[in-house]
């Protein structure tokens, strides 16, 4: 079976690869792309670690075949800072000390930057039940949740 | 040792809450864990695992495999060394089943092969042919004398006669002082009840992956995410019999390990595989395989009891645990036995502690090992005795808390901590005396961890700049790097930015034992205090050769070297830049090293308390509050150590509630995957307060006491105390799910 | 394995017909690649109906509302005419996994994956929902509730699909409520569901209602003595002890790792009452 040629754009940039038909956006990421930024902690949507936009939908990558991503825009926490400059999320979570080991920290970021597109004033039940998809085994999710709160304060000028 | 105290001299650095060395490669996906590595030529390595319990391996035929298009390599436990050292044995047979499979998910044979498909394809041509062998699960069962036996050459060690028939109890241990018949006989009050809890796992987020690249002339290299790479190396070397200085191991980050990643279970496949398929191999284990082969807790049966006179003085204090270790010998019963009871005084303790074989993966360190189960099953029991008693539970604890001088139940004699601290702490907090709702209920229980020391090895490179290079050979598993430079930039009396530190690979530092017990930041960060203080000591020698006045002359005060004694103030200062600057006429660089087995390190002591809600109707558990209040000598890092706290809370908070292995009438797991499997989720939680208490550990300079495993030892009592109270029916089996908890409330009913 | 991506229900259909070996759809793949992950499903063909547009779309029909099979549960969340008709409906599908789940599950793909656990279906149920079938022979409407014909096994005929689902219009003063009991907060599979769809007359007295369990059968099930349990009652106290004891009477469970017998019946009852109590509340206007 010959491989599937797909056309996305990822992170704003016209990227092209060959998969197999069985093939998930996340290995197609990590394994053809070289974008490892995306974790694979369980393959089957349970732990978030994976955690990608498609055409601005959160979603699991591990959970969408790569032949799906043609003609997609995508996102990955490689897009997230703007150069040197860090996203504030990024730099609330090293304020915060809201990682431990990291693995999780790109999914985390990934789904909260999604939140605060949507909300930019999140309660903390929200954020909570926002993030539920996402696990950390190190933190018991303290300092994330206050992270992402502050941010959202930042982001709003409060 | 203690010589800098908040008391004697302010920290400068230390104690303050600095970004992380490595954090901005964290938060852009940078940071390279096991699974993101890649060789030139690389293969993909897969395991064939066991669907079965128990079972004899017949044959394994592997040719259809072999014959498999972009097959390089398959192997067997025959690929494996036959003369493996008698302490890697079981090691490499957990590895690697040599003759029986002795739990579902135990390695049978692996391949590496140019794609994951075709590895998976090949998998399933391999042909194992197994008789399946009755198997056994659970603790109590596998003590029956009519079992399944697992190994018929294990006969119980510890016995007072030695036994004559092989058994699933491999070993008995026993701790303690005094005369507990006595004890008991002088008790007004006794309380005794049996205890139950589940299996769990660590549940680090990050599979088992690393890349082993072994040329057939026993050269090599391996990249995995590992809590020890001195302890990998040292196995692989052993497993595949190579010379240890002929394998290089490097750490990647490590997405957790909470002590499942203090032994090997791929590395040495990959780096047999390499051998034979002579090119560079990767193996990433899979969640299923991760929960069906990895480490997982003890599961534990247990029996306690306690007296204690009207006054509330406990008398004697007595315990016997059942622990499964898996399929081979050694679990943390003995750790188990020596905690149960270290929170208190009592002139009689005695625990015994059972080492049982079961049909289940072997089970590797999680957090304390061995204590929490125990620590639920005590202190469930002195909450019990001091509501019999008419006390209230924490002044009971205050009343029989162990303190400096007294006989501790491990052995040694208690030196200076914080456990009453903590109590006293717990008492004027906010939280105790917040009022309650209906169905609601608060528990409070102590924890301690001895916390270890080890061998390290540490060394500290001064650059041209002034800029300072760490290296430790220590994994940072939660941001030690961090807690690190603190030390070395307090040491030094350079800014904390100026000092950067690496895990160094293992043909660049001596040997160091593996990131556990809580010892990295207490033994790593005392063995980088004395390579600073290495390293000053030649500083003040460079400054005294380029002011031409002894050596002895020169101190270092505040990142400079000063003329002291007869030569003060005959010269300005000199920082370390402008020493470093001129090295390369003074002598060449400047470094400091320090290798030792630390000693002194001093243990730590918890308080919890949670308040819960119950569901009347459905069971349910729901934790409203949380707080832990915990001794940690001194805080390097304190936004690090809140976080040790407050995972090592939320990890309790699984154990005690939904967390569990379950085991299907096959012996097979029926829940290896974080579906059913169940930690706690955001939503789950509320915020989880803390209190650091500083009470400083006198075998440190610093007072550094270690914090990661206390944690997670108190949290299973709390929570049992406060569901009980809020149940209104006392419960003694983990995890405390809604079925669990529904029928206790009906039974008790009833 | 083939992946197909056709961009009219027809060309799906006819693909799905003309496979010869296993043929799976895939709409949000939050079953189809986790059955695959795990060596469950080793599909040979694989048909992505989200090029087709129709499959994206919320059409109002009726007084009721058509509902694609590849609207995800986060876009079903969104509508406020489905929100506002059928709350119970919108919750039971939201409720579905993560948040990332949200982003691709859909309702129709958790209806034609035919776990009895799944949390839309009972709500569905209740609602009196039709999915329409399309096949190499044209369509056809079928009830959801019998879509499944047990555990991961549809009444499906090789070739056809649900291309949508039909939720009716609403009278004044109905309510609709779907609760699940799972041990943690998020992220579990329903140890036990309960969808109640009601309607009050002027006077409050209630004059239809539909009941749903999950999860304690080998499918979805509707419960017509729960149902009658309600009828001509105000849904005071008597009515609801009535309608639990009714519920945790139909219920079959099995003992698993999700739960035991026990539990699943007495927590079917306790859940009806508490979704009961939420519909009747929304019928009257109060919630």
């Amino acid at each position: 079976m010959s491989q599937i040629h797909v056309q996305t754009t990822i992170n704003g940039d016209e990227t092209e690869f060959l998969c197999d038909a069985e093939e998930t956006l996340l290995d197609a990421l990590r394994d053809k792309l070289g974008l490892t930024g995306a974790k694979e902690g369980c393959g089957t949507g349970d732990c978030g670690a994976c955690s990608v936009t498609v055409d601005g939908r959160l979603v699991c990558s591990c959970l969408v075949l790569g032949a799906e991503a043609h003609g997609r825009e995508i996102t990955t926490i490689e897009g997230m800072a703007n150069g040197e400059e860090l996203h504030p999320l990024q730099q609330k979570f090293l304020d915060h000390a809201a990682l431990q080991c990291g693995i999780c920290t790109p999914g985390f970021l990934v789904a909260a930057k999604a939140l605060l597109d949507r909300n930019p004033n999140p309660t903390e039940t929200e954020v909570r039940y926002w993030l539920a998809g996402n696990l950390c085994r190190c933190t018991g999710y303290d300092k994330i949740i206050r992270a992402v709160m502050d941010t959202a304060a930042e982001m709003r000028g409060a | 040792m203690l010589d800098k105290t908040a008391e004697n001299g302010e920290f400068k650095y230390v104690g303050t809450r600095p970004q992380r060395p490595d954090g901005v490669d964290k938060v852009t996906g940078r940071a390279r864990f096991g699974a993101d590595m890649v060789m030139p030529g690389m293969l993909v390595g897969k395991v064939l695992r066991s669907p079965h319990a128990h079972a004899k391996i017949k044959s394994i035929d592997t040719s259809a495999a072999e014959a498999l298009k972009g097959v390089k390599a398959v192997i067997t436990a025959a690929d494996l060394t036959a003369d493996v050292p008698e302490a890697e044995y079981d090691t490499m047979v957990n590895c690697i089943a040599h003759g029986k499979a002795l739990y579902d998910g135990h390695g049978v044979a692996a391949v590496a092969a140019t794609s994951q498909a075709i590895a998976n394809k090949a998998l399933k041509l391999i042909k194992v042919d197994y008789e399946v062998l009755p198997h056994v699960t659970d603790v109590e069962e596998a003590c029956k004398d009519d079992a399944p036996l697992l190994h018929d050459n294990i006969f119980t060690e510890g016995l007072e006669e030695e036994p004559t028939t092989p058994s699933n109890i491999s070993g008995r241990v026993q701790f303690g002082h005094g005369d507990v018949e006595k004890g008991f006989a002088a008790a007004d009050t006794i309380v005794e009840r049996k205890f139950r809890t589940e299996a769990t796992h660590q549940g680090y987020i990050e599979p088992h992956a690393c890349v082993g690249n072994l040329s057939a002339d026993g050269t090599g290299e391996l990249w995995c995410c590992t809590q020890g790479h001195y302890m990998v190396r040292n196995s692989c070397a052993a497993i595949l019999g190579i010379d240890i200085s002929r394998l290089r191991v490097t750490a990647s980050e490590i997405g957790g390990g909470f002590g499942g990643k203090t032994t090997i279970f791929i590395e040495p496949i990959a780096l047999a595989l390499s051998r034979k398929a002579g090119r560079p191999v990767k193996v990433v284990m899979t969640r299923d395989e991760v929960f069906r082969a990895t480490g997982p807790t003890s599961s534990a049966s247990m029996w306690i009891k306690i007296g204690a006179k009207s006054d509330g003085t406990i008398t004697a204090m007595e315990g016997l645990l059942k622990y499964q270790g898996g399929a081979f010998k050694g679990t943390w019963v003995s750790l188990g036995c020596m905690t149960a009871f270290a929170c208190y005084r009592a002139d009689h303790m005695k625990t015994v502690g059972y080492d049982v074989l079961v049909n289940r993966p072997r089970a590797a360190a999680y957090r304390a090992p061995g204590a929490p189960m125990a620590a639920f099953a005590v202190e469930s029991v002195v909450t019990e005795l001091a509501e019999k008693l008419g006390i209230d539970p924490l002044e009971f604890r205050l009343q029989n808390a162990a303190k400096e001088g007294d006989q501790s139940s491990y052995g040694p004699k208690h030196r200076a901590h914080g456990l009453i601290e903590t109590l006293e702490t717990a008492k004027a907090h906010e939280h105790y005396n917040t009022p309650l709702g209906p169905n609601q209920g608060r528990g409070i229980a102590c924890g301690f961890w001895f916390n270890f020391g080890g061998q390290t090895s540490t060394s500290l490179n001064v650059g041209a700049d002034g800029t300072v290079n760490i290296s430790v050979g220590t994994v940072d598993v939660g941001g030690s790097r961090a807690s690190m430079c603190l030390m070395v930039a307090e040491e030094l009396g350079v800014p904390y930015e100026k000092v950067r530190c690496v895990v160094a690979d293992t043909s660049s530092l001596g040997h160091n034992d593996t990131t556990d017990g809580s010892r990295t930041t207490f033994a790593s960060g005392m063995a980088l205090i004395l390579s600073a203080r290495d390293a000053k000591q030649k500083l003040c020698a460079r400054a005294a050769k380029i002011w031409e006045i002894p050596e002895e002359a020169v101190e270092w005060v505040d990142g400079h070297a000063r003329p002291a004694g007869p030569n003060a103030g005959e010269f300005d200062p000199m920082s370390l830049a402008e020493i470093a600057g001129k090295a390369e006429t003074t002598g060449g660089p400047i470094a400091g090293h320090h290798e030792y087995n630390a000693r002194g390190a001093g243990v730590s002591f918890a308080t919890h308390m949670v308040d819960t809600e119950v569901d009347p109707d459905t069971g349910r558990v729901t934790v409203l509050r949380y707080t832990v209040i915990q001794d940690a000598g001194k805080a390097v890092h304190p936004a690090y150590v809140e976080g040790q706290f407050q995972g090592g809370a939320v990890q309790g908070i699984g154990w005690a509630i939904n967390e569990e292995y379950i085991y299907g009438e096959d012996g097979r797991l029926q829940n290896p995957g974080f579906l059913d499997y169940r930690i706690p989720v955001a939503s789950d939680l509320p915020m989880i307060d803390t209190v650091i208490i500083e009470n400083p550990n006198k075998g440190h300079p610093y007072g550094v006491r270690g914090v990661g495993e206390t944690s997670i030892v108190p949290p299973m009592a709390a929570i049992a105390n406060s569901v009980s109270a809020a149940a209104g029916v006392r419960m003694t089996e983990l995890p405390m799910s809604p079925p669990r908890v529904l029928k206790a409330m009906d039974d008790a009913k009833a | 394995m083939r992946f197909e991506a056709p961009t009219t229900v027809e060309a799906a259909v006819s693909l799905l017909a003309a496979e010869t070996g296993m043929a799976r759809v895939l709409a949000g793949g939050t079953d189809l690649l986790v059955q695959m992950k795990s060596g469950m499903a080793e599909p040979d063909l694989v048909v992505d109906i989200k090029r087709i547009d129709a499959m994206h779309e919320i059409t109002p029909e009726d007084g009721g509302f058509r509902i694609g099979a590849a609207v995800p549960g986060i876009a079903l969340g969104e509508h406020e005419g489905v929100k506002a008709a059928w709350p119970g409906v919108v919750e039971g599908t939201e409720l579905i996994g993560s948040t990332q789940i949200q982003g691709r599950a859909t309702m129709v793909g958790n209806l034609c994956n035919c776990s009895p656990a799944a949390d839309s279906v009972p709500a569905m149920a209740a609602a009196g929902a039709i999915a329409r079938v399309a096949g190499p022979d044209g369509s056809r409407d079928v009830p959801v509730e019998e879509i499944a014909a047990g555990p991961g096994k549809s009444n499906l005929a090789k070739g056809e699909m649900v291309d949508s689902v039909f939720l009716p219009a609403r009278p004044a003063n109905a309510g609709d409520a779907y609760l699940r009991f799972i041990p943690r907060t998020e992220m579990d599979i329903a140890v036990v569901g309960c969808g109640v769809n009601l309607v009050l007359d002027g006077d409050g007295t209630c004059s239809e209602a539909r009941v749903a369990l999950g999860a304690v059968a080998a499918r979805v099930f509707l419960v017509p003595e729960a149902a009658e349990a309600l009828v001509g009652t105000k849904v005071d106290d008597a009515a609801l002890d009535a309608l639990a004891a009714a519920c945790s009477a139909a219920a079959t469970p099995i003992d698993d790792k999700r739960g035991t017998v026990e539990f699943r019946k007495k927590v079917a009852g306790v859940l009806a009452r508490r979704a009961a109590t939420i519909a009747r509340d929304r019928a009257k206007g109060s919630a």
